[in-house]
């Protein structure tokens, strides 16, 4: 495997949950930013967002279970000069709040960060009311709107961070399960800046948020098999990095991309989206294929849904099929 | 910072009697738009913007200004008509209301024009900011007062029921909401379509301050609205019942909820001004 070695990527096998990696990145925020604060409708633990409510109390808000009001008063914190992070799971928000992110948010230009954690089958257990797989859509479709999926917990505590530092509404979608870490505190990350995790020539993967795991794995397989594989971190969905994603795919001139959302109006969406004003490739999409997903452990129905290294091996091999054709 | 006008009673009746003579005269140019609700917030917006409202429509950014936070949205036409008066923009503009590339938009966008604080049109949005804006000025040790304009139809939005808890708890007493009461919706009477009642005891079981006026009268709300605000410092988020009147000042429209969303054609515009001039 060629790594890009400027990333200074790791492969200790270290794990722990982007969650984390936002709790700790909150807590950093809030020492260096004092116009930031954190509203929370009721959930601090599972979103992380306690040990910034510990550490400073007085820039704390809970809501109470009132996620369209939250989505409001941090609006008119934002709109009076503050910066809001706002925090629940991803089914509540945006999938409670929507309109208010729409029209108090985004129409209104407020600078306004939207913590969504317990996105994707990560919520495992929990079942499929709370598995947020429609969040990425919700989010990218508004004008405006900054759409962010950290692949892992250094990466999302950077993105936290981050987000402060660029004016206007930013989504961040995280997740509960504990996966592999790959990033450093050396990698670089910028917002709207895709990272090249390995140089490969045969076909390109793309992948956003936790699912790298999944597209490092399978490029590693496919190397046994003499299929060299350019994987690429895409944490931030809009604005996509064109130039990086276009630079792989006149090299490759195939592609499979792979997200824990559903694959319509997904990640996989704004890819073809792109490609289609540039080029006309060969694709699969790998992610939810239009279902719900159920109760159990995260692995296995990472498995069960088709999000699995072994999905994405089978789909390089489909593509490649149609490449030669 | 003051009211750049601060006009006495008198004075106030008269602009009241100028604004919706302007406001008949924009709608039924765009034409298209609400007409009731603004005709019944009229004397309300006069108060405000002519004596109430600490202000400066040169600078209109000024952090130490009040808040107007506007959240029934479709009553905007007395909002842009009352900016016009007070200097916000020239009086010519408003005959672009709702036209293409205009910055009047059908329903209020703060990014148009300097002076509008928030967007609106989706009912419920404007009291959760107006809260957001509350909250900030008591974290930054701001004087400026937070003043919501709000429909009574507002009250069937779960949203509301969330921001008025919200408020409660963190003792916004510099956040002065003012309900348009006029008993009126889309659909009908407010009481026949989804009934409030009895409201006042609602809002004050929620803790708030709850005050009464009627919202067509100047005399009263210039009592009330000074009085309200006399008790910013006791901790509780002031709410004001403003009894109105759909359509007040034109008989034909006055209570009638079939002038909620439609603007006088021709005839019945001349026949309204003649009411307003007399
Ligand atoms: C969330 C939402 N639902 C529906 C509407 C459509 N709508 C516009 S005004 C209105 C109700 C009108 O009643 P009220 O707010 O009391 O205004 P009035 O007619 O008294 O001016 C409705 C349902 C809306 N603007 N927002
Ligand atoms: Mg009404």
């Amino acid at each position: 495997m060629e790594y890009n070695q400027e990333l200074q990527l790791t492969f200790d096998a270290k794990t722990e949950s982007t969650r984390d990696g936002i709790g700790k990145g909150m807590v950093k925020l809030g020492e260096i930013n004092d116009q930031v604060v954190v509203l929370c409708a009721d959930l601090p633990d599972s979103t992380r967002v306690k040990e910034f409510k510990e550490k400073y109390p007085e820039r704390y808000f809970d809501l109470g279970v009132a996620e369209q009001n939250m989505a409001g008063v941090s609006a008119g914190l934002a709109l009076s000069g503050k910066i809001p992070y706002m925090a629940s799971f991803g089914v509540f928000s945006p999938g409670r709040n929507w309109d208010q992110i729409r029209v108090s948010i985004t129409y209104s230009r407020a600078n306004v960060k939207i913590l969504a954690s317990h996105t994707g089958l990560g919520s495992a257990e929990d079942g499929a009311s709370h598995q947020a797989l429609e969040d990425i859509a919700l989010t990218r479709v508004l004008p405006g709107m900054t759409v962010i999926a950290p692949s892992d917990s250094v990466e999302a505590m950077k993105a936290a961070i981050a987000a402060a530092s660029i004016p206007g509404p930013v989504y961040i979608r995280y997740a509960k399960p504990a996966m592999p870490i790959y990033t450093t505190e050396a990698t670089p990350f910028t917002i709207g800046k895709a990272n090249v995790y390995t140089f490969g020539h045969d076909i390109t993967i793309l992948s956003t948020g936790i699912t790298i795991a999944s597209a490092m794995d399978a490029a590693l397989e496919l190397e046994q098999q003499g299929i060299s594989a350019e994987v690429i971190n895409v944490h931030t969905i809009k604005p996509l990095d064109e130039e990086t994603i276009l630079t792989s795919l006149r090299k490759t001139n195939c592609f499979v991309t792979i997200e824990d959302h559903q694959v319509m109006a997904g990640f996989g969406s704004a890819i073809l989206e792109l490609v289609s004003k540039h080029m006309c490739i060969p694709s699969e999409l790998i992610g939810m294929q239009d279902s719900f997903g159920e109760s159990g452990p995260f692995d296995a129905l990472f498995e069960k849904y088709g999000i699995h290294k072994n999905n994405v091996v089978s789909a390089v091999h489909r593509v490649l099929d149609r490449k030669k054709l | 910072m003051n009211n750049p006008f601060n006009f006495s009673d008198q004075q106030l009746i008269q602009k009241a009697r100028e604004l919706r003579i302007e406001l008949i005269e924009t709608l039924s140019h765009a034409p298209s738009g609400h007409t009731g609700g603004p005709l019944g917030m009229t004397d309300i917006f006069a108060a405000l913007y002519f004596n109430i409202l600490r202000y400066d429509p040169q600078d209109p950014e000024n952090d130490e200004r009040d808040r107007l936070i506007l959240s029934n949205g479709h009553v905007c036409p007395i909002l842009y008509v009352t900016m016009a008066h007070a200097g916000y923009f020239p009086n010519e503009e408003l005959l672009t209301l709702r036209k293409l590339n205009s910055r009047l938009q059908g329903h209020p966008w703060n990014r148009a024009l300097p002076g509008i604080e928030n967007t609106s049109g989706p009912l419920g949005q404007g009291i959760s900011q107006a809260v957001g804006m509350a909250l900030r000025a008591k974290l930054d040790k701001k004087e400026y007062r937070v003043f919501c304009l709000m429909s009574d139809a507002e009250n069937q939005e779960g949203q509301t029921w969330e921001a008025m808890l919200f408020a409660a708890k963190y003792h916004l007493d510099n956040l002065i909401f003012i309900i348009d009461k006029n008993n009126i919706q889309i659909d009908g009477y407010i009481q026949d379509v989804m009934p409030i009642e009895p409201l006042d005891d609602k809002l004050r079981a929620f803790n708030l301050d709850v005050f009464q006026m009627n919202g067509n009268n100047i005399q009263d709300i210039m009592y009330i609205l000074p009085h309200a605000l006399s008790q910013i410092g006791n901790r509780m988020p002031k709410i004001i019942s403003a009894n109105t009147i759909l359509g007040y000042g034109v008989p034909f429209m006055e209570n009638n909820f079939a002038w909620h969303g439609v603007v006088p054609n021709h005839e019945q515009a001349a026949e309204a001004l003649s009411y307003l001039r007399q």
